[in-house]
């Protein structure tokens, strides 16, 4: 594989596409467990990022992660904010000096970066039924070149049997169980938009 | 729904609008954002709240002289996001540092976190007093915590006055996590909020029924019952405060908190009471207030919060007069 500043472009521009798209599905999950705006805010952030996008036009992987993390930290709010702002600000910094990515383990450590960031400042790990449960499962799957639809939806759907340790859903106890996690599914949408370019 | 509004999208600006327009001798938009601060104020350690909108008057409401420094709005149960902090910051230090005194969600958390990393870049020093009053909730490791509820107002209103008559940064840290301590909140729901943009409810009661322990987002309580006389649901809550204090309190402040759709009426029949019990109870009670402080749009319900009033001076800082547009 190869990965440059125009495959990440592209990727991104087809998040924030399958976002839109997905908007009262993401909202709809954070209904019975949140608030009911994962999707709202989700995809007000990404429409920023478009917009910003075309104001600042960056030209390299680092940049474009930059511009990504500053529109989802200033336009998303709640706690999904901060935590996907965060990841693509340990990615910017990651990133600095790479032009391509040429293999899934590379990229897999990359991600791996990321994800620390979503820790350090959620604090969540592994089974808490968040978002970590996620990039936590697509570092390991790209590590061992295995990365696969069927994969990331795998660990999207396994949150639903969990009971929520972190945030808003960890209110509700075992009443959280039965439950898809809002943000494990918004990052299994940002990595099943990425498959077409590995 | 039926609400006085133009475009839901549009609440929160034409809110602060309205807020600024209608008092502009005490506040102030900072332009080009979502930050309402006081007009002016002698040198002091800045203090700004914020949160998601839906509770008003919280926070815009108690920014002034003597209380808050300056107000961060977020959308309708939304955290503010670290960039819009980050102007409140700025625009409230004069040298001696910002103290944020935040509401403990998640959100709130970690967007005020991390508005406090971007001011540490620009060598601004600042301490985060968090909120955790509302004793619904148990407090382990498997939740978030307890949540920040309407005993946030009372905080404002002693770190206020302690920061106008010359507290540093860290006497105001260290004075603001005691003040939590020693403040407790428990609430009642009788109908849940309808956020705007939502539309309906965003949990349903039967037309007898009442639920403990809710939060001011409509986060379930701890138990669903049929709808009780005044004097019960006071001894309820009293009780439930009381027993959370490790030793009982002697001396306490009381605040009777409307939701957002429950009548003054009601909540005065409320406190009359709570006040009788205390009194029975021996707990004599010297600060009290009542009125909507902290809601939570439309619920209808209230709350009702303790402060442990042992240390004399709180009482003073309660007090004190301010000038705000809703204390």
């Amino acid at each position: 594989m190869n990965v440059t500043v125009k495959e990440i472009q592209a990727w991104l521009s087809d998040f924030a596409e399958v976002i839109e798209k997905n908007k009262d599905y993401l909202s709809d999950l954070d209904t019975p467990i949140g608030d009911g705006d994962h999707g709202n805010n989700m995809n007000r952030g990404m429409s920023e990022y478009k917009t910003a996008f075309e104001a600042k036009q960056p030209t390299t992987i680092s940049d474009t992660f930059k511009v990504l993390s500053m529109a989802l930290i200033s336009k998303v709010g709640g706690a999904s904010g901060p935590l996907y702002g965060s990841a693509f600000m340990s990615l910017t910094k990651s990133t600095k000096d790479i032009t391509e990515i040429t293999s899934e383990k590379q990229l897999g450590d990359l991600f791996e970066n990321g994800l620390a960031g979503i820790q350090a400042r959620g604090k969540a790990t592994p089974g808490d039924k968040t978002m970590v449960d996620v990039w936590y499962s697509v570092v390991q799957e790209l590590k061992n070149a295995n990365l696969t639809k069927n994969s990331i939806e795998t660990a999207k759907e396994n949150t639903k049997e969990l009971q929520a340790k972190k945030g808003r859903a960890s209110y509700l106890g075992e009443r959280s169980i039965g439950h898809i996690d809002p943000g494990a599914a918004s990052s299994a949408l940002l990595f099943q938009s990425l498959l077409p370019y590995l | 729904m039926k609400k006085i509004i133009n475009e839901p999208q549009d609440i929160i600006e034409e809110m602060v609008t309205g807020i600024v327009k209608s008092y502009p001798d005490l506040v102030h938009r900072i332009a080009d954002s979502r930050v309402i601060a006081k007009n002016s104020g002698a040198k002091q350690v800045g203090l700004i709240s914020g949160g998601g909108s839906g509770h008003e008057p919280a926070h815009a409401g108690f920014v002034g002289n003597g209380m808050l420094s300056a107000a961060v709005l977020g959308d309708v149960f939304t955290s503010p996001t670290p960039d819009q902090i980050e102007i409140a910051i700025n625009h409230a230090n004069q040298g001696q540092g910002v103290l944020l005194i935040v509401k403990n969600y998640t959100g709130d958390i970690l967007n005020f976190e991390m508005a406090k990393d971007l001011a540490d870049m620009n060598d601004i020093p600042v301490e985060i007093v968090v909120v955790d009053d509302d004793i619904a909730v148990e407090d382990s490791t498997y939740t978030a915590g307890k949540r920040g509820v309407a005993g946030t107002v009372l905080v404002h209103k002693i770190l206020g006055d302690a920061a106008r008559n010359g507290s540093s940064l860290s006497e105001l840290k260290e004075l603001g996590d005691r003040i939590v301590a020693a403040t407790k909140t428990i609430g009642v729901a009788l109908k849940a909020a309808t956020v705007p943009e939502v539309g309906k409810p965003g949990f349903s009661l039967a037309e007898d029924e009442i639920e403990f322990g809710v939060g001011i987002h409509g986060e379930p309580g701890y138990r669903r019952e049929k709808l009780q006389p005044s004097k019960e649901l006071a001894k309820e809550m009293v009780s439930k405060l009381t027993v959370a204090y490790d030793q009982k309190p002697k001396e306490i402040g009381v605040l009777v908190n409307g939701m957002g759709g429950t009548p003054l009426m009601e909540q005065f029949v409320f406190i009359n009471d709570v006040l009788n019990l205390l009194l029975e109870e021996n707990i004599h009670v010297s600060f009290h207030k009542v009125g909507n402080y902290m809601t939570s749009i439309d619920m209808q319900g209230l709350s009702l919060t303790f402060i442990d009033l042992a240390d004399s001076t709180w009482q003073k800082a309660l007090s004190a007069e301010v000038s705000t547009i809703s204390w």
